[in-house]
């Protein structure tokens, strides 16, 4: 599949806003951070601007982004369109909690249950956006049970990681949040090449034989070509990527995404006063690299049923 | 709405028999030539006389080499829109463009409220769906609805354009809800079936497989060889045989 890089800015910059608002309201909510104004408002400002940004980023790959509102009507059907909503009404709990601590200086009672809402909301975004690319029967490398779960912990991995930054360069406690980021990158890394090994054992679905349905009468091979040049079908699904740049880019993600992270973050928790707050700030940085190359890789690893009509053998 | 309709009143659709197709091009030119005027309406190229050039086009021919050596055949193989009974590329919709009509099943795409955002692409198996690189919305294969209703031209032009266009005939247009009609019994008597039936959309459109050979090599094994004619016993056969006797005896 063609990596569109509106879309893999989308899902990785409001994953990352999404998880680090989900963990500022939840925490507050629960009491684990204390709401400074300085704090809510550099939280929530990187957290609602990432997530906006990916928002607005995401309309940059329709064909008509002026018409993107009409995509909140089919929510009955269509995962996009869930994605939609979730992602507005996430704007409403996250609003209020955000509203309460840096104008009140208060995250209990009404902000609190709002802190709680904004963490489901933005969970159930992200969620809306696996099942987009996991309801794909077409695409075997996505229809798999760990594409939602994956997209899942990356978002609180990353966000985990803006978290304990924040925290750590504006003087808060940051041990819990680091806790919790390299938990959630331990999990991420266990899933992520748990995926890797189903989409690399997982058998081809379907062969040219099946897709045209002459395979009573033998082995199918193109003979002539239906047009000359790539058509859009062929631009969009037909993306490939070599097998060896593919494992290449996974060790760049388990370097980048996963490990170089978990050791700056084990280093910050034992390191003396200076070095935390930039080792935790260089774990974000390499986390943000690593995330936009494992998201481009799920999708230049993403075949399309379609393209056995060209000649592919098996998808 | 991009939920489906429950039922359809019609199941509007294409034969298309893989026996007599010769990859002509044809109901493809035909498709863009009308589409491209019609209810799709631009289908846009890019770089249409450069190096590069491309295009929403709604019908596809290619041409596969089936079998081996001597026992192998080319089969032309027309790919368009099947008009699926239960098609993900309309339940994926975000906004309601994609749409099934209940009245005769033909799945459009709303150009007007379409956001061009691809899923419906993504969810076909078929590559069915082109995407209007000018135009910004998807396109697809639309049944000729602006033809098989308009009242403005001969009842006989009343079926899609590559209908029309097939010089073979190899592409057939008709009801196939009703058992009895002309495609749908062309279908039971030729054994028609459904491409990729496991993603279970139930294509309306129906492929007719390629008869069994007819050429040498089948031919060979049944017939004895073929024995001159010999006279037919009457006066003027029996005058002419004489002749040539005659006359090659004295050339000898």
């Amino acid at each position: 599949m063609h990596p569109a890089y509106s879309v893999i800015v989308f899902t990785t910059a409001s994953g990352a806003g999404l998880g680090l608002i989900a963990l500022l309201s939840a925490g507050a909510a629960l009491g684990l951070i204390p709401p400074d104004r300085t704090l809510g408002i550099a939280g929530f400002g990187v957290g609602f601007a990432l997530f906006t940004g990916g928002l607005l980023s995401s309309t940059l790959h329709l064909g008509r982004p002026e018409r993107a509102w009409r995509a909140f009507s089919e929510w009955r059907s269509s995962w996009l369109s869930r994605e939609g909503v979730a992602a507005v009404v996430t704007y409403v709990p996250a609003g209020i909690a955000a509203l309460g601590w840096v104008m009140l200086g208060r995250s209990d009672g009404i902000f609190a249950v709002a802190g709680v809402l904004a963490a489901l909301a933005a969970a159930v975004t992200v969620y809306c956006t696996g099942q987009i690319y996991a309801s794909l029967p077409t695409i075997r490398q996505w229809q798999q049970p760990l594409t939602t779960p994956v997209y899942l912990i990356l978002a609180l991995a990353t966000g985990a990681l803006l978290a304990t930054a924040l925290l750590a360069v504006l003087g808060h406690p940051w041990s819990l949040a680091a806790r919790v980021a390299f938990l959630a990158l331990a999990v991420g890394l266990l899933m992520k090449m748990l995926y890797w090994r189903a989409i690399d054992t997982s058998r081809p679905r379907y062969t040219i034989e099946a897709a045209t349905g002459l395979g009573a009468l033998g082995k199918v091979r193109p003979l002539d070509p239906p047009h000359t040049q790539p058509n859009f079908v062929m631009r969009e699904m037909g993306f490939e990527i070599a097998r060896k740049h593919a494992e290449r880019l996974r060790g760049f993600v388990v370097l980048t995404l996963f490990a170089l992270p978990m050791a700056l973050l084990a280093i910050a928790g034992a390191a003396p006063s200076p070095i935390p707050p930039m080792a935790i700030v260089l774990a974000a940085g390499s986390a943000a690299v690593g995330v936009l190359v494992e998201r481009w890789l799920f999708f230049a690893e993403a075949e399309h049923v379609s393209m056995l009509y060209y000649g592919k053998a098996a998808a | 709405m991009t939920s489906l309709p429950q039922r359809t009143d019609r199941k509007l659709g294409l034969v298309i028999d893989l026996d007599i197709c010769v990859g002509c091009h044809g109901c493809a030119t035909s498709c863009k030539e009308w589409n491209t005027g019609g209810y799709s309406a631009p289908l846009s190229d890019q770089d249409p006389y450069g190096a590069d050039p491309h295009g929403a086009w709604l019908n596809r021919i290619h041409a596969y080499e089936v079998g081996e050596g001597a026992a192998s055949r080319t089969v032309h193989f027309p790919r368009s829109c099947l008009h699926c009974e239960t098609p993900a590329c309309v339940t994926v919709c975000p906004t309601g463009a994609s749409y099934k009509r209940a009245e005769d099943g033909i799945v459009l795409v709303n150009p007007d409220t379409c956001i061009g955002c691809k899923l419906c692409s993504w969810a076909c198996p078929y590559g069915a769906r082109e995407y209007d690189y000018a135009h910004g919305v998807m396109k697809k294969c639309t049944l000729c609805v602006d033809r098989i209703y308009n009242t403005n031209i001969p009842e006989r032009d009343r079926v899609p354009a590559c209908v029309k266009a097939c010089p073979t005939g190899a592409r057939a247009f008709g009801d196939l809800g009703d058992p009895q009609s002309e495609v749908s019994r062309s279908v039971a008597v030729r054994g028609g079936y459904n491409l990729l039936e496991a993603f279970g959309y139930q294509p309306v459109n129906k492929y007719l497989p390629p008869r069994e050979r007819r050429d040498a090599t089948t031919a060979a094994r049944s017939a004895s060889p073929p024995t001159m004619p010999t006279s037919d016993g009457t006066s003027i056969e029996r005058f002419f045989a004489w002749v040539d006797r005659t006359l090659s005896a004295k050339e000898t």
